[in-house]
């Protein structure tokens, strides 16, 4: 292309990434060997290997990006690499106190952290496919309504499976097949965003034409509201199909989110608002399970709602008393017990953090999130192309929704949904997803940092031609 | 081994953070605004690079901004730089209008010395200054309307 052309001090910033990569790398590596000494009372031997292999294998994606997005924000990958770094850290030490206290609590899958560590392999050889095979994120555009079609097939696969093949734990979102077992939705989330981001391109003009006024807002025309129904039924459907809170919320709130900013009209938040709350008194009324979750969620120190069984508050409860005895700095990594949550190493890794590393280290991973989302979003406001910035904003809106779900039902602020936390709990789906959804990003953000130069399409030299026929 | 711990916890603690601040400070240039010249696109626009070049750049202190106040993209502002700003619907222009009575390369504007020039690209339906249809490149005067399709934009201090 026109390596030429652009100036020696482009910023394209791929030195200042290998080093945050290698920083985040070292974090991994320092609380590795904090757990092992905490545990046993001397080094890991495997703490060399660990770290060299996932020195290598994000120092890897470091130069898969530099290959084949060498504009993109220099932040994003290695802020992830942290992340999923210190999960694997946290999944490691859940699985060391579930090794140590057998016991009825400790239903854990034995040995999770090898298994997150294939995920993490597998999840950054799909970043690094992504970013070769998809060197244009708009050709995305082209595959809207295939798009549209996967996501919802693969919504529906769990719903009309026996139970016995798509259930775990009261939730109907699984495909098991054999040991095999993955979670559809997750690559659905990506698929429909992308359906979202090509479809409301081609409709904004239309949803942002304005019918009545009522108190100072613009309604939209009634006959345009036919999309908005219907993506709020399908999540209804998904909530009372499969029994799935977050991914239900999840799909509803990135599609506000995609509708409004196509037509910057407020009158659609305003309207989707209303009715998220419409749905959510009838769930919360009419489904039991989320019913349970309410109660919970308002009385979880009740010793009845506590000690029951199933759909109590004894998980929740025991989230919050871990993340009161960690207080500012926590006791250390290794030295607590969050293996008294249920589930610690999905649902409620947060609480595991909060009691190990304390407020302190609650509110670093929080903002390494808010860094992840800002650069998205800033990918998003920086590229040129309509369907772009629409795909940037719903992917990274996607993470942001689902940190803040996820975290403020650990910390209740709002009702528990079950949804994971992006690269840092335990499970495949989610992080081989979440990878593809960072070299989304990444690919956006090359594009809207690449200098104007190296377009690879040069300016045709006969623009009036071009003209008369694109009229 | 206490103390060995208790260290160890603090130290994950300030590598976290000096984390955060090192990725924030990485990307402070695009959150506290100071921005570097892109390159000039192309040569088409050799002669105001030249005289540009013999003025220094404080010289200009017209207008700094470009704002979009009618059409999709209301409400958008571009920092003027030293760079040329084409508008039209091809997806590499600098505003990328999606309007039907816009063309694909639809004009541009032009620096020069202190005065900023908008240039009609050939296109169809006119680029219009306030309520005049222009012809040739024309200088832009602060807070004048541009009209080009549905967009409106004008240029700012």
């Amino acid at each position: 292309m026109s390596a030429l052309a652009a100036p020696i001090d482009a910023p394209r910033r791929r030195g200042t990434e290998l080093a945050l990569v290698l920083f985040g790398v070292a974090i991994t590596i320092v609380a590795y060997a904090s757990v092992g000494l905490a545990h046993d009372q001397k080094l890991p031997t495997s703490t060399v290997s660990y770290g060299l292999g996932l020195t290598v294998l994000f120092v890897g994606a470091h130069f898969a990006v530099r290959r084949f997005a060498p504009h993109a924000d220099p932040v994003l990958l290695p802020t992830a690499a942290a992340l999923n770094g210190l999960g694997l850290v946290l999944i490691r030490r859940l699985d060391l106190a579930a090794a140590d206290h057998v016991g009825k609590h400790h239903r854990a899958p034995h040995g999770a952290a090898p298994l997150q560590l294939e995920w993490t392999v597998i999840g950054v050889v799909l970043f690094v496919a992504v970013l070769v095979l998809i060197r244009d994120h708009r050709r995305l555009e082209n595959y809207t309504y295939t798009a549209m079609a996967g996501a919802l097939v693969l919504l529906a696969i769990p719903a009309v499976l026996p139970a016995s093949h798509s259930e775990v734990n009261g939730a109907r979102i699984w495909i098991k097949l054999g040991g095999f077992s993955f979670q559809p939705g997750e690559v659905a989330k990506i698929a429909l965003i992308v359906f979202f981001a090509g479809y409301l391109v081609r409709k904004r003009e239309l949803l942002a034409l304005a019918g009545r006024r009522v108190v100072r807002i613009d309604l939209p025309r009634a006959r345009d509201l036919g999309p908005l129904l219907v993506a709020w039924v399908v999540s209804l459907l998904i909530l009372v199909r499969e029994s799935d809170l977050g991914s239900s919320l999840l799909f509803f709130g990135i599609f506000l989110v995609i509708l409004y900013v196509a037509t910057q009209r407020g009158s659609w938040l305003v309207l989707g608002l209303m009715l998220f709350v419409l749905g959510a008194v009838f769930a919360a009324v009419a489904i039991p399970h989320v019913h349970d979750r309410f109660t919970a969620w308002l009385h979880p120190f009740d010793p009845q709602i506590f000690g029951r069984a199933i759909g109590g508050s004894y998980q929740l409860a025991q989230g919050l008393f871990g993340m009161a005895t960690g207080g500012i700095v926590g006791t250390g990594l290794g030295q607590g017990r969050p293996d008294l949550v249920p589930f610690a190493n999905t649902d409620f890794i947060m609480s595991t953090l909060g009691e190990e590393l304390g407020l302190a280290g609650v509110m670093a991973v929080l903002t390494l999130y808010l860094l992840i989302v800002a650069r998205g979003l800033r990918a998003a406001v920086g590229t040129r192309d309509p369907f772009g910035k629409l795909l940037g904003a719903g992917l990274a809106f996607g993470l942001a929704l689902q940190v803040f779900v996820q975290v403020g039902g650990v910390t209740r602020l709002i009702p528990l949904t079950g949804l994971t936390l992006p690269f840092l709990s335990y499970g495949g789906s989610s992080l081989v997803s979440n990878w593809v959804v960072l070299a989304l990003l990444l690919r956006i953000s090359d594009a809207a940092r690449r200098p104007a130069t190296a377009t690879p399409q040069p300016p045709s030299p006969d623009e009036a031609t071009t003209m008369v026929v694109r009229r | 081994m206490t103390a060995v711990l208790f260290l160890l916890r603090a130290v994950i603690l300030v590598l976290l953070w000096g984390f955060v601040i090192a990725a924030i400070v990485a990307v402070r240039h695009d959150i506290f605004g100071t921005r570097r010249a892109a390159p000039q696109p192309t040569g088409r626009a050799p002669a105001p690079r030249q005289q540009r070049a013999a003025e220094p750049k404080s010289k200009r202190s017209a207008a700094r901004r470009l704002v979009v106040v009618e059409g999709s993209l209301a409400g958008q502002t571009f920092p003027l730089t030293e760079v040329a700003i084409t508008i039209g619907r091809a997806d590499d222009s600098t505003l990328v209008l999606t309007d039907d009575y816009a063309s694909t390369r639809h004009a541009r504007l032009v620096p020069q010395g202190d005065a900023w020039l908008v240039e009609d690209l050939g296109s169809t339906n006119g680029t219009y200054l306030d309520r005049q249809r222009i012809t040739a490149p024309t200088p832009v005067p602060v807070g004048v309307p541009i009209r080009i399709g549905k967009t409106v934009l004008e240029l700012r201090k």
